[in-house]
């Protein structure tokens, strides 16, 4: 069998080496299934590997000897174990899917099927989606592939290190809150979080469903561009997506106002991090791109909203566990209610009940005006601030996180200071526009090297203008 | 937050809870409560709000499927089932 290099392949490299023949489809799941083999026990980036990428992999060199394959076609991906795939256990990293298997594919499964994508297998998160290290799993974290006592950063950990660690050329994942960016700065990769409602959250377990989107993973700009291509779109089974006829295409320009809100860069933010993003807007400006210091008022606001809004959700969203349709049920009880009580107690792990505790505070008579009439008030204002800044610059950008990947087990006992590390990325989920995340460098930490990542936020169906902007960033061009 | 309130809001989510969980929780919401609090600093008026982006996101529910096509797929999964239903303890 041909010698695969894993550590160079994009998807385009990967599309014309099967077309002119190089290696086959089969060949190339088998090389990513061999490296999966080899490195997954330590960092534990996939939860299952699914049966069928061989026959998947066997139909796409089907579709190259017969010239329908598409630019997907044969792509081995991993896919975040909270986005359903028919047949597939689908645990969202909880003890309370533990057996569920999904009944049936999530819409952009559906698509990158049809595409003739592989999929190699589900990949660890924390439980549900929540948090920002995967330490929350019910299945043990994921560690980093830069230095393995270090988080992969989350909810999206095993899917942005099953890129990291060449165990897929590209992966899903979701966002609610940064869940695909944060860990992309963890670990060296392109993440995109998409404009609300640009791509079919149908078939995706639901965290906060306001908030949700579903993106790539990649490796570099032009493969989540090719991704992104592929999964979006209007769809009938989610009536948050983006009617077409809606859709505008915005002008993108060859250099660009890159507005920085300065004022939102003062606390908490480690030096090695803010040098980083000095250089990355100095690289910005000898591309010919024009930097402008913006405000954004109530953007210091976004955080604290975002654990108001986001809760609430998730007490909704998770109160279809209950042991009667679906996954696990405890036994035990004297009456229904019992039985709910038990299982959901046995069920949930800590992160999740917390949140529930919160949404459900929030959410009560009493405390709602306070809590929650006023967030979802201050989201309105902020989509307003976001409005006119975008009048002014034709992106803006932060840091994605504020720190390099930190130890495991650093931050797992002080909620607050784990949630403190989406402070960059929650704004674009709170108000909807889409951001990418890309690499941006290295920093030391105890001898290894760590990557860094800063983040580009357009305008609500500004994709084109992120895609742009990050492959020049990148040298993409 | 006291004790008391957690309790009901445990009772409220449908999770049992030991007593040494509803103390750790307890804590635990108060540095939250504590962090999130600083959104009653902002200046924003939750009665004069206007009504965001309308259109109607119904769609016509036509072509349904047949009935009991996916049935014996989705009790597959359910805990406890008896005949095409999933089966619960009583209720009162």
């Amino acid at each position: 069998m041909t010698k695969i290099n894993l550590t160079d392949l994009t998807i385009r490299k990967a599309h014309e080496a099967m077309k002119t023949g190089d290696f086959s489809a089969r060949e190339l799941t088998q090389t990513y299934l061999n490296k999966i083999t080899e490195v997954n026990p330590n960092l534990n980036a996939y939860l299952h590997l699914f049966d069928g990428a061989l026959k998947q992999a066997d139909e796409a060199d089907k579709r190259f000897k017969d010239g329908t394959a598409e630019l997907l076609t044969g792509i081995p991906m991993a896919i975040k174990n909270n986005i359903c795939i028919k047949g597939e256990i689908t645990t969202a990293a909880s003890k309370i899917l533990e057996n569920y298997r999904a009944i049936y594919d999530a819409t952009v499964i559906e698509k990158l099927r049809k595409a003739g994508a592989v999929f190699l297998g589900g990949t660890n998160m924390d439980e549900f989606a929540m948090g920002g290290s995967t330490e929350n799993s019910a299945y043990g974290v994921t560690k980093n592939p830069y230095d393995d006592t270090r988080v992969s950063g989350g909810s999206s950990g095993g899917s942005v290190v099953a890129v990291a660690m060449d165990g897929s050329l590209a992966s899903l994942g979701t966002d609610t809150g940064g869940s695909i960016r944060q860990p992309s700065s963890f670990c060296g990769t392109v993440g995109l979080k998409t404009t609300y409602g640009r791509v079919s959250r149908y078939g995706a377990i639901a965290m906060g469903s306001s908030l949700d989107q579903i993106g790539p993973v990649t490796k570099n700009v032009a493969d989540a561009e090719i991704i992104f291509d592929c999964i979006k779109g209007d769809d009938d089974m989610d009536s948050t997506t983006i009617p077409e006829n809606l859709i505008k295409e915005l002008k993108v320009k060859e250099k660009m106002t890159i507005g920085i809100p300065r004022h939102f860069m003062k606390e908490g933010i480690d030096e090695d991090v803010m040098k980083n993003f000095d250089e990355s807007i100095e690289k910005l400006k000898s591309l010919g791109h024009v930097i402008k210091d913006i405000e954004i008022p109530n953007i210091d606001y976004a955080l604290a909203t975002y654990y108001i809004i986001m809760p609430a959700e998730v007490s909704t969203n998770l109160s279809r566990f209950d042991g009667v349709r679906f996954g696990l049920y405890k036994d035990g009880g004297e009456n229904l209610l019992q039985d709910y009580m038990k299982t959901r107690a046995e069920g949930f792990g800590p992160e999740a009940r917390r949140r529930i505790i919160l949404g459900t505070y929030v959410l009560s008579a009493g405390y709602y005006d306070a809590y929650y009439d006023k967030a979802t008030a201050l989201r309105e204002v902020m989509k307003k601030d976001f409005t006119k800044a975008f009048e002014e610059v034709d992106i803006i950008l932060t840091p994605t996180a504020p720190t390099p990947a930190f130890k495991i087990g650093e931050k797992s006992d002080d909620p607050v200071q784990m949630y403190l590390s989406d402070i960059f990325t929650v704004s674009a989920n709170m108000v909807g526009v889409p951001a990418l995340a890309v690499p941006s460098g290295f920093t030391e930490r105890d001898s290894k090297q760590l990557p860094l990542g800063i983040q580009f936020m357009a305008p609500w169906m500004g994709e084109n203008i992120l895609f742009e902007i990050g492959k020049d960033f990148l040298g993409e061009k | 937050m006291e004790i008391k309130d957690i309790e009901k809001l445990a009772e409220l989510a449908r999770i049992e809870m030991s007593q040494q969980e509803k103390e750790k929780i307890l804590g635990e919401m108060d540095s939250i409560l504590g962090f999130i609090d600083q959104i009653q600093g902002a200046k924003v008026d939750i009665n004069g709000r206007e009504a965001g982006e309308v259109r109607n996101i119904m769609r016509e529910d036509g072509d349904p499927h047949e009935s009991g096509k996916y049935t014996k797929d989705i009790l597959k999964g359910a805990p406890k089932t008896r005949d095409g239903y999933v089966e619960v303890k009583k209720i009162l």
